[in-house]
């Protein structure tokens, strides 16, 4: 067995030297790594989400044009928009749409409907109950929790202007 | 002191293991990469057969052990050790693909190190005269850590420019104590790094300073330079964390542009196939090196090979404790031959 030919560079002495603390390591990390396309993502969401909002009203003037009156309207078409993200969600749509709007597919309520959908579907695997129950709400249950809260505080503060002289 | 350690870190064998054959399984993905000539199987479908992604990436397991079994003409009765780990909780799909194997089996994880780590310890067992054959194996899949570290693959979201795309793969390799090579002859242990990154969608950077370190170790260690190897290679440091590792090496004096590559840029056309900053996974360095460096150095391209896989050693419990993404990072040196 030959011994192992070390190629010695004689004087070589390599000690790994801290280089970076922290901070100067973030900023270097921030300047080697690229930076989203915010321009071109505001323009992509903004048609996207323009367009579906612009569906949305599409189907709130077919509605009315039907007689029907306001309320009925908007819980008809919110319905609606459920419906169709979480159709395009099951399609394996929802996901390509949104990889090239953005945000521009989350805010409306189909990205709503998205985000409660797509863990239904991932999380079935670990059953109805424990699976599909349970990550559900993985992570919309977080904008229920505080959308709620933030009604509550809008409420009581309603209350006490209008209520209260 | 200990007869086979050298330097801080590093371990010469003394009754270098022999590289008995490989097997490399990737998914579809993979299969239009860089790379799709040389992996043994490319699986149809992300599911395989199976009704879940943890069940697809355990076939993928024992199907890479079938594979290699096959490839190196040896019966399970023949192996004494299968040191495997994965990236799921518990390692569930090396234990899960393993568990008809009848062959002794030690779980290891080292996050996408694994591949080196279980080759560093399999050296290990057979130069100590522990074991004649030693089975190092490790997979990862795109679809069950997505969910596991992230979010729902049909939820709409947009990926980080940094971010990168885990490997849907397995690679084993069968070591011997007998055989005509390629020979792994010495190992630098890497020590766990942490310079603060806390961006689950940026784990090059996370671990390029483990990378880095290790690299240095080894060179200072071994009083090898550089030139000395025909490739050093990174497991998934990905773009950003390969530009970061030669950086950091750079400043500590160290060039090792000219030989230097990654696992995760070479495995994807980074540019066509929308991978972002490259490819990660346990599956990465592990179905490049059984696939592809391995079948190179066969024939006699590459002589000698640095081989470093990285891991990023974070969890989602410690990220949503705002924890930072600790790296390490192993080395395993690869002669053709003993000369």
């Amino acid at each position: 067995m030959p011994e192992f030919t070390a190629r010695l560079v004689p004087g070589r002495d390599i000690i790994m030297k801290q280089v970076f603390t922290k901070e100067e390591y973030a900023e270097h990390v921030k300047r080697a790594s690229p930076n989203s396309k915010i321009f071109i993502n505001i323009i992509k969401a903004f048609i996207v989400g323009g367009l579906i909002c612009d569906i949305g009203q599409f189907i709130i003037n077919m509605l009315k044009a039907r007689g029907l009156d306001s309320e009925v309207v908007s819980n008809i078409t919110s319905i609606i928009m459920i419906f169709l993200g979480a159709l395009l969600t099951a399609l394996n749509i929802y996901n390509v749409i949104g990889k090239f709007a953005g945000a521009g597919s989350i805010v409306p309520i189909t990205g709503f409907a998205n985000s409660v959908v797509s863990p239904a579907i991932e999380f079935k695997t670990e059953g109805y109950v424990m699976g599909l129950g349970a990550k559900m709400f993985v992570i919309a249950g977080p904008v229920i929790v505080f959308g709620v809260c933030s009604a509550m505080i809008a409420g009581v503060i309603h209350y006490f202007i209008t209520y209260v002289p | 002191m200990a007869e086979k350690h050298i330097g801080k870190q590093t371990v010469a064998l003394k009754n270098p293991p022999t590289i008995k054959a490989t097997a490399s399984i990737v998914g579809p993905k993979e299969g239009r990469g860089e790379l799709k000539q040389c992996f043994d199987l490319i699986i149809p479908d992300e599911l395989w057969g199976e009704s879940s992604w943890e069940k697809a990436e355990s076939k993928l397991v024992r199907e890479a052990f079938a594979k290699l079994l096959q490839n190196a003409k040896l019966s399970n009765d023949k192996i004494d050790f299968i040191l495997a780990g994965d990236l799921l909780n518990q390692c569930i799909a090396a234990s899960y693909g393993l568990r008809e194997t009848n062959v002794p089996f030690l779980g290891l994880y080292g996050a996408c190190s694994t591949m080196a780590e279980s080759m560093s310890i399999g050296s290990m067992l057979i130069d100590g005269g522990f074991a004649d054959n030693v089975v190092c194996l490790t997979s990862s899949h795109f679809c069950s850590a997505e969910r596991q570290f992230r979010f729902p693959l049909e939820l709409g979201s947009q990926r980080t420019p940094t971010a990168q795309w885990t490997v849907t793969g397995s690679g084993a390799v069968a070591l011997a104590s007998q055989g005509t090579g390629p020979y792994i002859r010495n190992i630098t242990v890497g020590k766990i790094n942490d310079l603060g990154i806390t961006d689950i969608n940026n784990m090059g950077a996370a671990m390029a300073p483990a990378a880095a370190d290790t690299i240095l170790t080894h060179f200072a260690d071994t009083g090898l330079v550089p030139e000395y190897y025909d490739l050093i290679v990174t497991g998934d440091l990905g773009k950003i964390g390969k530009k970061l590792c030669l950086d950091i090496l750079r400043m500590n004096g160290l060039n090792i542009e000219a030989n230097y590559n990654d696992c995760g840029v070479m495995i994807f056309n980074l540019n066509e196939q929308d991978t972002h900053a490259g490819g990660s996974g346990c599956g990465c360095s592990a179905a490049v090196f059984a696939g592809h460096i391995y079948k190179e150095m066969m024939k006699g391209n590459l002589k000698r090979v640095l081989f470093i896989a990285t891991g990023a050693l974070m969890s989602p419990v410690s990220l949503q404790q705002k924890e930072s993404i600790p790296g390490i990072a192993h080395a395993v040196s690869i002669h053709r031959s003993l000369d």
